[in-house]
């Protein structure tokens, strides 16, 4: 194997070697193995989190016609390093009356969770951290984890707005799963397996292509699971101050700020490698790095996509975020799931021009009836709206008598 | 000579038995909920052990994801009962201790009876389970297709159960 | 196969240990000099009135419990999916039952007003 055709395969093979030569038990090579690519997994996603700040800063700082950071080094590139060392030397105020247990373990949990998707992803042909036969599962049981680090953080602050915050993680971070689960189920009808590689493998045809509509109530329901705008009502700094992470300070509350990052991050890997057909490209199959390069790229794509959606669009109120939730992803994803069932059968996958056809056909048709019936509510509320009504029920209290 | 996998579980079993003690034990109702959460992760590393992927992951996500979260907010939503004052036992604890270990003791003696009793692991196949099997067997006339059918309308009855419980009917009809 | 149970965990482990040993050094390095000011309660100022473990709304509880019954539900239907290129026509009509029923539960939510956020 050369070293230029799948370097991080030859790395691993190099240093498989030396640990056998230095006359280790296999099982020991294997668990040093494991214990040092996870290490090397895990701390190049958080150092992957400096430049994610300091690009999310640049690119929205053009959004809103500023500079955004530039003083330190070329394009301010310096800049999270300096934030990063002062947030690491702040004070860690514990607030009064909180909940040490689950004050201190939600930063952690939070973290946690979002680095433990990186065990599944595949990066390349060849580079995969375990191929796990329930992968679409385990992202969602791990995102599960992080709505977990949320609730503590907010309820262990005894702080209003953190707690408000809590509920606000449970009443959205909960519901956004459901049709996230249901859009996830198409690609793995189209496998026949949960195997993110496996998934990956498949897409001869981008599953983007033959699901758009599924991969957009992905992507909208895994921007609400990042909790990021136009779905940040979980942190939202004009009610609830800064939500969740209000009691925080120093590196607890920059790890949540990780977190975040991380997370965003994560989804945009996810996304192109559930839709956007991960590694795969020309070449990819006999040059893995080239698979590595395409992924960057897609990821990127989505990434920045994202960050453009953050920069231009406000915030939802929370009965729009439920309702877009329960009332129109839901039910279109399980529309979805159904159709595509019945179109999946009747156009076998050996035909697979006719197939994508039939598909593209049929996630229009869907998406423009849920369109459609959508405008239709939406003028039949604004009718009701336009009628005046009174903001706030207030009741004057009756006179009491003072004889009593 | 104990392996490494045995270890494992004995370690995993004493902290999940911990947790699930604590659970009923906790002062702080949250912490009991918190408990709860590590008990079921032991019970998710337990399936793992048994080469059961599909079941150690649906574990963590429907009772850590879903069952525990919901007790979390249930929780959370009581007000005046976050810590119990008060004793944490009555006066007659001993009597299901007795029962408890009665029953302990019963079932290990009907269960060294049967055959695999000794078998010191069983995975599930090969491969891990298969899930594919398990999909086929779901919606196989010859299978389970009416359990699987009855459980959706199982699931219905149990909505239609908590909206009516919890929406607030002092309102009147909508 | 227990080889990628032993990566997992050691992942997880590693993934909560890193943010964990972050922390701590952070804790370490920084200065602790806590006042009754600084560590009180932040309200935008005001003090704080009453216990933090307020009761809200009942109906993100309302929210919890038809996630929990959909969660369970699209858990049944992960396996048909992965067998769905392996059956036949009958199963996917089976499956288009389950997801009706699926769906009747969510009508009944939505006339009841359990997804109105009022």
């Amino acid at each position: 194997m050369s070293f230029w055709i799948d370097p991080i395969n030859f790395v691993i093979a190099w240093l498989k070697g030396l640990l056998e030569s230095w006359g280790l038990q296999p099982g020991l090579v294997t668990f040093v193995m494991y214990l040092i690519g996870a290490f090397v997994t895990t701390l190049l996603a958080m150092l992957l989190v400096v430049f994610l700040i300091w690009l999310e800063r640049k690119l929205i700082g053009r959004v809103q016609d500023r500079l955004g950071p530039n003083r330190l080094g070329p394009w301010g590139i310096f800049q999270t390093f300096a934030d990063m060392l002062k947030i690491f030397t702040k004070e860690h105020i514990t607030p009064d009356g909180a909940d040490g247990v689950a004050y201190n373990l939600a930063p952690v949990i939070s973290v946690g969770a979002v680095l433990m998707v990186w065990a599944v992803i595949p990066f390349t042909a060849t580079v995969v951290g375990v191929d796990f036969n329930a992968g679409v599962l385990y992202l969602m049981a791990v995102g599960a984890l992080g709505e977990m680090g949320v609730i503590l953080a907010g309820w262990g602050s005894n702080n209003k707005y953190a707690m408000l915050a809590a509920f606000r993680a449970v009443a959205q971070l909960i519901s956004y799963e459901v049709p996230m689960v249901l859009a996830l189920m198409i690609p793995v009808m189209f496998t026949g397996s949960m195997s993110l590689q496996a998934l990956v493998k498949e897409q001869d045809i981008w599953f983007i292509f033959l699901a758009p509509v599924a991969a957009l109530i992905f992507f909208i329901s895994s921007i609400a699971e990042v909790g990021r705008t136009p779905f940040d009502l979980v942190e939202s700094e004009s009610e609830l101050v800064s939500g969740f992470n209000i009691e925080y300070s120093g590196l607890k509350f920059g790890m949540f700020y990780v977190a975040d990052f991380l997370h965003a991050f994560t989804i945009s890997l996810l996304f192109a490698a559930l839709y956007l057909g991960g590694w795969r490209g020309p070449g990819a199959e006999q040059y893995p790095m080239l698979g590595f390069v395409y992924f960057a790229l897609k990821t990127a794509v989505v990434y920045f996509i994202g960050i453009l959606m953050r920069a231009s669009l406000p915030r939802f109120r929370i009965d729009q975020m439920m309702d877009l939730n329960w009332k129109y992803l839901t039910p279109l994803a399980l529309v979805l799931v159904a159709a595509t069932a019945v179109a999946g059968k009747i156009v076998p996958a050996e035909m697979a021009g006719l197939r994508l056809v039939v598909m593209l056909a049929l996630n229009g048709i869907i998406f423009a009836a849920a369109d459609r019936l959508m405008t239709r509510r939406r003028s039949a509320r604004r009718q009701v709206a336009q009628a005046p009504r009174p903001v706030a029920h207030y009741v004057q209290p009756a006179p009491t008598d003072p004889g009593d | 000579m104990i392996t490494g996998l045995q270890a494992f579980f004995l370690v995993n079993a004493l902290i999940t038995l911990f947790a699930a003690v604590k659970v009923v034990s906790s002062r702080k109702l949250v912490h009991a909920a918190l408990w709860l959460v590590l008990a079921l992760m032991g019970v998710a590393a337990t399936f793992a052990m048994l080469g059961s992927r599909f079941f150690s992951v649906i574990q963590v996500f429907v009772y850590i994801g879903a069952i525990a979260t919901l007790i979390i907010v249930a929780v959370m939503l009581t007000r005046n009962s976050m810590e119990d004052v008060g004793p944490q036992v009555n006066r007659g604890w001993w009597l299901p201790l007795v029962v408890v270990v009665l029953l302990f003791v019963g079932l290990v003696v009907v269960l060294s009876g049967w055959g695999d009793f000794g078998l010191s692991t069983r995975t599930v196949g090969a491969e891990g389970e298969n899930v594919m099997e398990l999909g086929k067997a779901l919606v196989d006339p010859n299978g389970f297709v009416l359990p699987f059918e009855i459980a959706s309308a199982l699931l219905l009855g149990a909505m239609v159960a908590a909206i009516y419980l919890a929406t607030d009917r002092k309102e009147g009809k909508r | 196969m227990l080889d990628d149970w032993l990566y997992l965990g050691i992942f997880t482990v590693i993934s909560l240990f890193l943010p964990a040993a972050a922390i701590t050094i952070a804790a370490l390095l920084s200065p602790k000099k806590p006042d009754p000011l600084k560590t009180s309660i932040y309200e935008c100022g005001m003090e704080t009135v009453g216990e933090t473990w307020i009761q809200f709304k009942p109906q993100y509880y309302v929210y919890a419990l038809v996630y929990l019954v959909f969660d369970v539900e699209t858990i049944f239907l992960y396996p048909w999916a992965v067998a769905y290129n392996q059956v036949g026509l009958f199963a996917v009509v089976e499956a288009l039952l389950f997801i009706a029923i699926l769906l009747g539960g969510l009508l009944y939510a939505w006339r009841k007003g359990a997804l109105e956020w009022a």
